[in-house]
């Protein structure tokens, strides 16, 4: 049971990530983005690490990739002009590729994750908590790379801040606190005005 | 009896889940069905009308003869729209709002999974429903369709930032993920209800959550007035169906989340007879209730907000007073003796 769930969500994690690079359209392209993540989730879940499989779900299925369809929806994008870039960014691009895989294969050839090395995780049985092991382990023994990690991030928040917040001379805003602060007095004139004449209907 | 249970055990384990779904599943169809009904004759009486009366004894058939009519019109799909996003962004949006409710808790024992890390779970759930309304505001390659999507989206992720830290300072209270052991750490009665000491939370979660499902006065998304009906105005039959009941499936969860978190789950209101002689099951839908009929109260008497404002109140004003409220709560169970207001 558990190899045929690995097998599906490996099968659809794998499809889509190939359609996320091949697929025209970018909107589409995010959404495989999307299904892979959700794929990876549902794996780590089979692995008993529920934590981090709905975390996962949470951050970039529920919140980053909304935000980056949001900004991929609304642009413009020119699919014809980008692929005349393609040839000319080949060769850059087959180097990166090529230094990658040639990373991955000594990383993953080394004694490190030998099936040896690496023993098969005893399972859990239900009853045991991932979420309480993690949170454990990460404020007490790693708590602080935990807060190292929460600064950069932090910096990292500001930084973007600062850089996209260029206040422009000439812009328009409402204070919403002077908004509600209005009387009728200040919005107000009423004028008197003499009646005008009425008219006459039988002719 | 003893034949049920033996005939029970001896079916297959995915059969067994497959009927408990379906008891979750079939009375929350019936329940959106009749709430539809409900908000049309409550916003009615509110108005001073009648509302419907036509279908059925005092109009209580009306849901049926609309489901009906739904489900026997054409479902028309626009020509220049992307046809399978156009057919998958109901299914996404109805999903998660029935997935969500696999960890509710209907009283001590009734719950389809009771796991470990069950709010993470609504919570990845609900934060999953906004692709409905993206793919289909895009899918529909229409201009009133796109802007109450991106409208949506934006609302969606302010106002579930703030729900998220609502959330945790249930978490510190409680100290755990689980929601039954989450209602366990409220039982005893009314003032042991996390509603008091949460308070700002508490009305920041229920705000938040009208915003979250898109209802009036965070309605935007769909503003009739503006944008004819946002993100599905091209849609028909089923397909307008199955937001609809993704609308009002999600209010009901919401409202249950409320009920769990703040108002004491299946715990009855005082804990002496005749009051907790009342199954958990009966306080748990009676809550529910009253916090959905919120919902229709707040619709029949605000008017819709202005966008900007929308906005300010979710990353001005919300998300900076859950963040004070967490820290006051970390505080005060640290380092003064009154932590126990926050237990």
């Amino acid at each position: 049971m558990e190899s045929i769930l690995f097998y599906l969500f490996a099968t659809v994690l794998v499809v889509s990530a190939a359609m996320v690079v091949t697929i025209r359209n970018p909107v589409k392209a995010a959404l495989f983005l999307v299904l892979s993540f959700f794929s990876a989730a549902c794996i780590w879940m089979t692995l008993e690490a529920e934590f981090l499989s709905i975390a996962l779900v949470l951050v970039y299925v529920g919140a980053v990739m909304v935000l980056f369809l949001f900004v991929v929806m609304m642009l413009d994008i020119d699919v014809e002009s980008m692929r005349e870039g393609f040839a000319r960014n080949l060769p850059v691009g087959a180097l990166v590729a090529g230094v990658m895989v040639v990373e991955f294969a000594v990383v993953m050839m080394s004694d490190r994750f030998d099936s040896q090395s690496l023993p098969r995780p005893a399972g859990h049985g239900p009853d045991y908590s991932n979420t309480k092991e993690l949170g454990l382990v990460l404020y007490t023994d790693y708590v602080f790379a935990f807060e190292v990690a929460g600064l950069i991030l932090l910096v990292a928040i500001v930084a973007a801040i600062v850089l996209t917040m260029r206040r422009r001379p000439n812009t328009r805003y409402q204070s919403p606190s002077e908004q509600v602060k209005v009387n009728k007095s200040e919005r107000l004139r009423i004028v008197s005005m003499p009646a005008e004449k009425r008219l006459d209907i039988d002719n | 009896m003893g034949w049920i249970m033996t005939t029970w055990d001896s079916l297959p384990l995915i059969l067994q889940l497959g009927i408990k779904i379906g008891f979750i599943v079939g009375p929350l169809i019936v329940a959106v069905a009749y709430y539809t009904l409900a908000e049309r004759k409550v916003i009615a009486y509110m108005h001073v009308r009648v509302g419907p009366n036509r279908v059925g004894p005092r109009g209580l058939l009306q849901p049926i003869a609309d489901v009906l009519k739904l489900m026997f019109k054409e479902m028309i799909i626009p020509s220049k729209s992307d046809k399978y996003l156009f057919l998958i962004a109901p299914v996404l949006a109805v999903t998660p709002a029935f997935a969500a409710w696999a960890v509710i808790p209907f009283s001590g024992t009734l719950v389809l999974a009771d796991i470990d890390a069950g709010l993470l779970y609504v919570l990845a759930l609900t934060s999953m429903s906004v692709y409905g309304v993206i793919i289909a505001g895009w899918a529909s390659n229409s201009k009133y369709a796109f802007l109450g999507a991106l409208r949506s989206a934006a609302q969606i992720v302010a106002y579930e930032i703030a729900m998220g830290f609502a959330l945790v300072g249930v978490l510190m209270v409680a100290g755990s993920l689980n929601l039954n052991t989450i209602i366990q750490a409220q039982s005893g009665g009314l003032h042991q209800w996390f509603f008091l000491p949460l308070f700002p939370l508490f009305l920041v979660y229920l705000i938040s959550g009208v915003a979250e499902t898109n209802r009036a006065p965070f309605d935007v998304a769909e503003g009739e007035s503006e944008i004819v009906a946002g993100f599905h105005v091209d849609y028909s039959g089923m397909g307008f169906a199955a937001f609809f009941l993704a609308e009002y499936a999600n209010m009901l969860m919401i409202s249950a989340l409320t009920v769990i978190l703040f108002l004491g789950g299946w715990n009855s209101p005082f804990d002496f007879p005749p009051f907790s002689w009342l199954p958990g099951v009966f306080w748990f839908l009676a809550k529910l209730s009253v916090v959905a009929f919120l919902f229709l109260w707040f619709r029949a008497t605000f008017p819709r907000y202005r966008y900007d404002q929308i906005m300010r109140l979710g990353w001005k004003v919300f998300i900076p007073v859950t963040l004070i409220w967490i820290a006051v709560i970390g505080a005060f169970k640290f380092f003064t003796p009154f932590g126990f207001i926050f237990s």
